[in-house]
């Protein structure tokens, strides 16, 4: 008896809720059909002109843009890289150029002509973990703290307004000249872990209490033979003026 | 070599047997009394502090030793740092010991004007004469030898690297047709592990990662990108490619890989950048130095694909791997 009742209580309460779920789901696929229409139109008015009217690129303007998924708009468009002022000028970080409703409506409008979706940034990451992929694979170009680099013709960004989300894309996108990583090379949950990693750089922990600029080991050391030559110095000085017994 | 060494060997010994028999010649006449009188104290004749030299200088020899055996079986960098450092501090060790417990630690001031007293001048340097210790200093010439010879092989042994033989050394590498690719960790490397745009460090499987020809740098391009030249045409499959990771101007690591996502980028196009001195290497025309100091292309290592798209490589490396030194010709 007891078993029958509750499993009629058990279907009582997961009626209601398989019914939101499927209207839920009916309303979403509405609502992205109609985000998709509004991001086709912010598209035709603010980026066709580079990428083409169907996206699929015009040669000497812009690369054609199905395939490359929601995740290369929303890393594009959030970091305001893209719209370029000119088709040859290089992408820097900028204050996006839309709102972040307009970017939505734009990032399903791309993501509807395929290509990975926007990955997720969820889940325990491991910043130590993340120091160390990051040295082997970022801080050849951006510097072992984030800060940037140059590569021939180019600047390699800093990190520091990047948020975890951007990071974890801009490592499978390859944006402008960076190179991109297959999940082979960098897993997802190691990507989160560079994220965290470039999270802890941002406010470092200077136990010394002076971070010399958080460019990395050139600096300390230039700091450390100052400092220590001047000790030296000191006790070179000191030794001479032993007085005799 | 050997002779040098020999050579070396019986320098030292000349060198210990003239200075420490003068060490020895006040043996005969060492009366505890006569410094005393002076108020300078004896020296502490202590037989465990000649013991203890004698067991440093022979420990700093068998280290020395140590090390030219390592060095001669090619062992690792920390074995040779740590015997000759083992080496040195018991020399030191030695020569503290000696300095503190065997010769006599008294001083004399020389008042000023140190001229017009010629006396005691004579007294002060006769007491220090007089203040080293009377012992048998045999063992103490048996153990320096030892310690200096040893010590003057150790510091010669490296020379056995340079000169002629050691051109070889720099063109060994471990490539060869069929040797398989693999990560830092072991793990083969497949084909589908880089996207067009990707880069990756890859080594020789079963090989010392140490060897300076061993890491490669493996990256992918368009196909329709490549303008290999003529003889290379079949080293790049699906557009892969792989180049010696050392760089040919000062031997840094080649860590920078730009691939340009669209033409209308500017600067040149897919290229390894050094990041010691910004030496640019064109890959698409098989690691041609296009900006930088480098001027030797990147030997590139031709690769093969092989079932479930293991990389393998299809031959030698090019060219010689590294910095460029006497005799490499190629440009």
């Amino acid at each position: 008896v007891t078993s029958i009742r509750q499993a009629c209580l058990a279907l009582a309460l997961a009626l209601p809720i398989g019914c939101a779920v499927t209207v839920a789901e009916a309303v979403g696929a509405g609502a992205r059909a109609s985000q998709i229409d509004a991001g086709r139109q912010v598209y035709v008015t603010g980026c066709a002109s580079c990428h083409g009217l169907d996206a699929r690129g015009r040669p000497g303007y812009g690369p054609s843009l199905a395939g490359v998924g929601a995740q290369a708009a929303d890393f594009y468009l959030s970091t305001g890289r893209m719209p370029l002022d000119a088709p040859d000028s290089p992408p820097v970080r900028k204050p996006p150029a839309y709102d972040a409703r307009r970017i939505a409506d734009l990032v399903a409008y791309i993501g509807s002509l395929g290509g990975p979706g926007i990955p997720s940034v969820r889940g325990a990451a491991r910043a130590n973990v993340g120091l160390g992929a990051f040295t082997d694979q970022c801080a050849g170009c951006h510097g072992v703290l984030a800060r940037g680099g140059v590569v021939t013709g180019a600047v390699a960004p800093s990190l520091l307004s990047a948020t975890p989300r951007q990071i974890v894309e801009a490592i499978r996108v390859g944006p402008y000249l960076m190179p991109r990583y297959t999940k082979r090379q960098i897993d997802d949950s190691t990507a989160r872990d560079i994220a965290a990693y470039v999270e802890s750089v941002k406010r470092p922990d200077d136990r010394g209490g002076w971070g010399i600029g958080h460019l990395g080991p050139v600096p300390e050391g230039m700091v450390a033979w100052l400092v220590g030559a001047a000790a030296l110095l000191v006790i070179a000085r000191l030794l001479g003026e032993r007085t005799q017994p | 070599v050997r002779r040098l060494l020999r050579l070396i060997g019986r320098l030292a010994l000349a060198a210990l047997v003239l200075v420490l028999p003068r060490a020895r010649r006040p043996q005969g006449h060492a009366p505890a009394a006569e410094p005393a009188q002076a108020g300078l104290p004896a020296p502490p004749a202590s037989r465990h502090g000649e013991a203890l030299v004698a067991a440093a200088l022979l420990g700093c020899g068998a280290a020395a030793a140590a090390f030219v055996v390592a060095y001669i079986a090619g062992a690792r960098n920390e074995v040779l740092g740590a015997s000759l450092s083992a080496a040195l501090a018991l020399l030191a060790l030695a020569l503290a010991t000696a300095g503190r417990g065997l010769v006599s630690q008294a001083r004399g001031v020389e008042p000023r004007p140190s001229t017009e007293h010629p006396r005691e001048e004579a007294d002060v340097a006769e007491l220090a004469a007089e203040g080293v210790a009377p012992l048998d200093r045999r063992r103490l010439l048996v153990a320096g030898g030892v310690a200096g010879c040893a010590l003057g092989a150790a510091a010669l042994t490296p020379l056995a690297s340079l000169g002629p033989g050691a051109d070889e050394t720099l063109r060994r590498s471990p490539w060869r047709r069929g040797v398989a690719l693999v990560a830092e960790d072991g793990r083969p490397v497949r084909a589908s592990d880089l996207e067009v745009g990707g880069f990756l460090t890859a080594f020789p499987a079963g090989a010392a990662k140490q060897s300076l020809a061993a890491p490669v740098v493996v990256c992918r391009v368009r196909p329709g990108e490549l303008r290999l030249p003529r003889g290379r045409k079949g080293f790049a499959p699906e557009g892969l490619l792989a180049f010696s990771r050392i760089c040919t101007h000062a031997g840094c690591a080649i860590a920078l890989f730009r691939y340009p996502l669209s033409p209308t980028t500017t600067g040149p196009g897919p290229a390894l950048v050094c990041p010691c001195h910004y030496s640019t290497f064109d890959v698409t025309r098989a690691a041609k130095p296009i900006s930088g100091p480098a001027v030797r292309a990147l030997p590139q290592l031709p690769l093969r694909i092989e079932r479930e798209g293991r990389l393998v490589a299809g031959g030698p490396l090019t060219g010689n791997v590294g910095a460029s030194w006497w005799g490499v010709r190629e440009r």
